[in-house]
């Protein structure tokens, strides 16, 4: 158990590319934090940083209050799961969650019971024998979690490990990974670029964009009040609806606003509505459909319930505490 | 496997043919003639031949000289294998490191392999040579005298080092591209298991390298046996007093120095046994899979 302090990293690659820059975290114990954001953001980089694997540029990490930049990874006392699971594939899976503990000298009697209880936990008794080769992904990834549980470590780091996964086995699993992060009460920092993984995972998000912390919140305070453009568009499925404000000019409650976001499911039909929707396609969702069509020249995404009308135009309204306003160059919200 | 229909039957073999000419002529028929050989025996002309049955082995297995040649073919081996691989894999182990500088580094090392062992004999035979080579002048500066000309051991030094120094970057190259297919993840992952640089070496590196390190032994013990006769014939010939005559080298020594063709093709067919067993526990091990 442990809290973990980032304070102003930043990490610079041979080559010069700024991977990140000026981050500040502060992660209590026992938390679960989510680094979310798109592809080539600085989420590997981040976690990696602060498992020792990557060396650090400026900046400090601290686990347990201890600053950690120049300690080895296997001193930092974390484990960390990849996202090709890294089993040792010449070892059977009871050497592989083993390793870690013979390594540190744990004593013979105290590794079995260890392994025994991680095997219980994690329900992969019937194939401690088994050579990692011969475990489908989803029991590999079981082993994975193995391995880092039977360290007892003070923090565990994720690294996207359910993508290799399938949907359905994808979202049983994040279901396991957040109830045996809460029964254990270790502090857990998980990298994905799936925000809907982000959201059901997290205690607190971290939204990152091109190397920086766009807003570090509840994902029910990101969700409702993200921070900037960027946030807005990339948590919520479907998107949320950017649309420039002269698209929408007789919009009330836009002030001087660049940028307006409504999310889908904030536009409702309604003979009165101030917006004219002109519907271009409608994917069939079951309980609902979405509904693609522009606004002034602006794409938009309305969610409707199935059994709704589907005229050629659709008029819209949406209440005024729904709008987020952002600003137009910068994209930082506004109200 | 994909299966071709050939529907004229002829076709395959007139495909096939050439390949089996050349084996048919370079390796069937003298293996073939061998054998016959290795069971006659030739008067002083080669004008008649007798059948001797097997006293041609039996010789052999009575002869001290053949005997020794057999322990001093052992030595050759094992120390050009070990030394080859060793050497190699410690200087792949260093270019993995340098994944960037990989390119410049692995051209270099490819250059010996590029060397004819009869050239690579000569260029060492430069090096080593007792009158007028570096090394036994630079050791002699340090009090060393080191002569392969009268001294055994010296003399297995010198064809030991020649030999396997064209085989390193052979052997080099495959360990590079089998320390490239180890994921970076693994070691990072042990790494964080609490295991040290050395640790991680032999506990995971080492064990997953292991297919390639079988297929390396096998090549290597079968160059040092059977293709480093060059390397021989171009500096010590055998010598001094029989002490770097390997098995090949004798082969040709008896056979066409010494005429001595009934013996000599007994030692082949000998030879022969060994490459073939050689072969067949290679063939079974890589079906198995070694390690993992
Ligand atoms: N070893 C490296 N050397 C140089 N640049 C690197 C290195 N590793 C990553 N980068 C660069 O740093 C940036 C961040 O990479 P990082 O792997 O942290 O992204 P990520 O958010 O994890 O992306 P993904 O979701 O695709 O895994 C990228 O621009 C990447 O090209
Ligand atoms: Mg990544």
């Amino acid at each position: 158990m442990a809290q973990i302090t980032i304070d102003k990293l930043g990490k610079v690659y041979t080559g010069g590319t700024h991977a990140v820059e000026d981050i500040n975290i502060d992660i209590a114990d026992g938390e679960f934090i989510v680094l979310v954001g798109p592809s080539g953001c600085g989420k590997s980089t981040l976690l990696r940083m602060v498992a020792g694997l990557e060396s650090i540029t400026e900046g400090t990490v601290s686990i347990g209050g201890r600053v950690v930049n120049d300690v080895e990874p296997a001193e930092r006392d974390i484990a960390m799961v990849f996202q090709n699971y890294a089993l040792y594939p010449h070892m059977t899976v009871r050497q592989n969650l083993a390793y870690g503990l013979k390594n540190r000298g744990t004593s013979k009697p105290e590794i079995e019971r260890r392994v025994a209880e991680a095997a219980e936990i994690l329900q992969i008794g019937a194939f401690l024998d088994r050579k990692p080769r011969a475990l489908s992904g989803g029991q590999r990834q079981r082993v994975a979690m193995g391995r880092a549980i039977v360290r007892e470590p003070a923090a565990f780091l994720f690294d996207e490990p359910l993508s290799n996964l399938d949907a359905k086995l994808r979202i049983t699993m994040r279901l396991e990974i957040k109830e045996l992060q809460k029964r254990l009460g270790t502090t857990s920092i998980y990298v994905t670029h799936d925000q809907l993984e982000a959201m059901t995972l997290a205690d607190r998000l971290v939204v990152l964009n091109k190397g920086r912390v766009e807003q570090i919140g509840s994902p029910l305070e990101v969700y409702r009040k993200p921070a900037s453009a960027f946030v807005a568009g990339f948590i919520g499925s479907p998107a949320m609806n950017l649309i420039q404000a002269r698209a929408v000019p007789h919009l009330p409650g836009t002030g001087h606003a660049g940028l307006i976001g409504i999310r889908p499911e904030d536009l409702h039909p309604a003979t009165d509505g101030q917006i004219e929707m002109k519907v271009d396609a409608v994917e069939e969702l079951g309980a609902t459909r979405l509904v693609h069509g522009n606004i002034g020249g602006e794409n938009v995404t309305v969610t409707l319930p199935a059994d709704a009308d589907l005229p050629e135009s659709l008029r819209l309204a949406v209440a005024p505490g729904a709008l987020h306003l952002f600003h137009a160059e910068t994209g930082a919200r506004i109200a | 496997m994909k299966r071709a229909l050939f529907h004229n039957k002829f076709l395959p073999w007139l495909l096939l043919a050439p390949q089996l000419i050349v084996t048919a002529i370079f390796f069937l028929w003298p293996a073939a003639q061998a054998i016959r050989q290795s069971f006659l025996r030739e008067d002083a002309f080669g004008l008649r031949s007798q059948f001797v049955g097997l006293a041609n082995y039996r010789a052999l297995w009575g002869s001290s000289e053949y005997l020794n040649s057999f322990k001093v073919t052992l030595i050759f081996t094992v120390s050009v294998t070990v030394l080859t691989m060793v050497f190699a894999l410690l200087m792949a182990v260093a270019v993995d490191r340098l994944v960037r500088s990989e390119k410049v580094y692995t051209t270099l090392l490819i250059w010996p392999y590029a060397v004819a062992p009869a050239v690579a004999g000569v260029l060492w035979w430069f090096i080593f040579n007792p009158s007028i080579g570096i090394l036994p002048y630079v050791l002699s500066q340090i009090g060393i005298s080191f002569n392969w000309i009268y001294d055994k051991t010296d003399a297995m030094i010198f064809v030991v080092i020649a030999s396997a120094w064209s085989r390193i970057s052979y052997s080099f190259l495959f360990f590079v591209a089998g320390l490239q297919s180890i994921p970076g993840s693994l070691r990072e992952a042990a790494a964080i298991d609490g295991a040290g640089p050395v640790k991680r070496f032999f506990t995971i590196t080492l064990p997953l390298l292991s297919p390639t390190t079988f297929f390396l032994l096998v090549v290597n013990l079968v160059y040092a046996m059977f293709e480093t006769f060059a390397v021989i014939d171009a500096t010590t010939l055998g010598g001094p007093a029989q002490s770097t005559n390997i098995l090949v080298y004798k082969v040709y020594q008896d056979g066409f120095v010494g005429q001595n063709l009934g013996s000599s093709a007994a030692q082949s067919v000998v030879l022969m046994v060994i490459v073939i067993a050689l072969t067949v526990i290679q063939f079974r091990f890589i079906e198995k899979r070694v390690a993992y």
